[in-house]
């Protein structure tokens, strides 16, 4: 017993019999934009309450307390869950949108196969903090999926690529967040892309001029 | 021993939740959000040997269960969660399960995941 430490100690290789490997994918956007829809379209999982995740952890952000004259926060966030295989899980973990949640990111995004961000077609700003992040502050590989809700997307597709200055790089699909299949599609489409960026790592080099891009586009609107 | 804690715990008590961890918030395994562990052979005088909170986080544990649903059914902080479940892994009483992160250049792995979500049914 207690052979078996972190996967960093350990090569992986072949799994015994009794392990259970955990995948995760995170599903990221502004508030509104259906991750909650998403994530709960997918499970097979009730929702939790995740409020516990960051009781009185926000003791170690002192920002926090001069913000506000609370000295516990806490904040809901989506959680789902997916057995694939006997031995593989899928978790599925949204971002809390608020920004003063943001540094909660970086430990939800750790280890993830890929993010989802999610774009509201009516207010594609309400996701640019989300592009930003994955774009400059996180190695982890993502794709942009335009929730259509009940509507039709009302221009086309690389109209949207345009204006949220993504890469052309950058896998950008719609889904409709309700429809589980719909669902499905984007998560197969995000593995699709983690899988060949296997083979191609890919290079943040236009990133920051992008989300200059962004920041001016934000402020004419 | 045998105590039933209330649920709320941390709210009502008002029990800065550091000091079970004895003020560490740094862990010796990486444990992520998603990562899983399990008892391996589980041991009731083991169980009885544990403060409160690790007895319940190790009876969770008797069937697989994720670092973030140990969070929310135990009502514990993350960082908290994250000790508790280190100290046990160093008695050997937890077996902490690889995460998809160590597979992430593994092509094989990615492909099964992939063929798992072709399977699922819609």
């Amino acid at each position: 017993m207690g052979s078996i430490n972190s996967p960093y100690e350990a090569n992986p290789g072949p799994l015994p019999e009794d392990l259970m490997v955990s995948a995760k994918i995170v599903v990221a956007g502004g508030f509104g934009v259906g991750k909650t829809t998403f994530v709960g379209s997918v499970s097979q999982v009730p929702p939790l309450n995740t409020e516990a995740w960051m009781t009185t952890a926000s003791e170690n952000i002192d920002d926090i307390k001069q913000i506000g004259s609370k000295t516990t926060t806490t904040v809901a966030m989506d959680f789902g869950k997916l057995s694939l295989r006997r031995d593989l899980m899928l978790y599925l973990f949204g971002t809390p949108g608020q920004p003063r949640f943001w540094f909660m990111w970086d430990d939800l995004s750790r280890g993830a196969l890929g993010a989802i961000v999610l774009v509201d077609p009516r207010r594609i700003d309400e996701s640019f903090a989300a592009i930003n992040y994955f774009e400059n502050d996180s190695t982890v590989p993502f794709i942009v999926v335009v929730n259509l809700f009940n509507g039709d997307l009302p221009y086309r597709l690389e109209e949207l690529r345009e204006a949220l200055a993504l890469a052309p790089n950058v896998p950008l699909i719609t889904c409709d967040a309700r429809d589980r299949g719909s669902a499905v599609y984007a998560l197969r489409e995000l593995v699709s892309y983690t899988l060949a960026l296997v083979d191609r790592p890919s290079s943040n080099q236009e990133s920051l001029y992008r989300q200059g891009r962004r920041t001016a586009r934000t402020l004419v609107d | 021993m045998g105590t039933t804690a209330p649920r709320n715990k941390w709210v009502a008590a008002r029990i800065r939740p550091y000091t079970l961890t004895g003020g560490r918030t740094r862990v010796r395994h990486e444990l992520f959000v998603e990562t899983i562990i399990s008892v391996p052979h589980y041991d009731p005088a083991l169980r009885d040997s544990l403060m409160p909170e690790s007895r319940e986080l190790y009876e969770l544990a008797r069937t697989m269960v994720s670092v973030a649903e140990l969070s929310a059914l135990l009502s514990i902080p993350l960082a908290v969660v994250r000790v508790l479940v280190s100290d046990l892994a160093d008695y050997g009483a937890v077996v902490i399960h690889p995460t998809g992160y160590a597979y992430r250049h593994d092509r094989e792995t990615l492909e099964r995941i992939l063929d798992g979500l072709n399977q699922l049914s819609i």
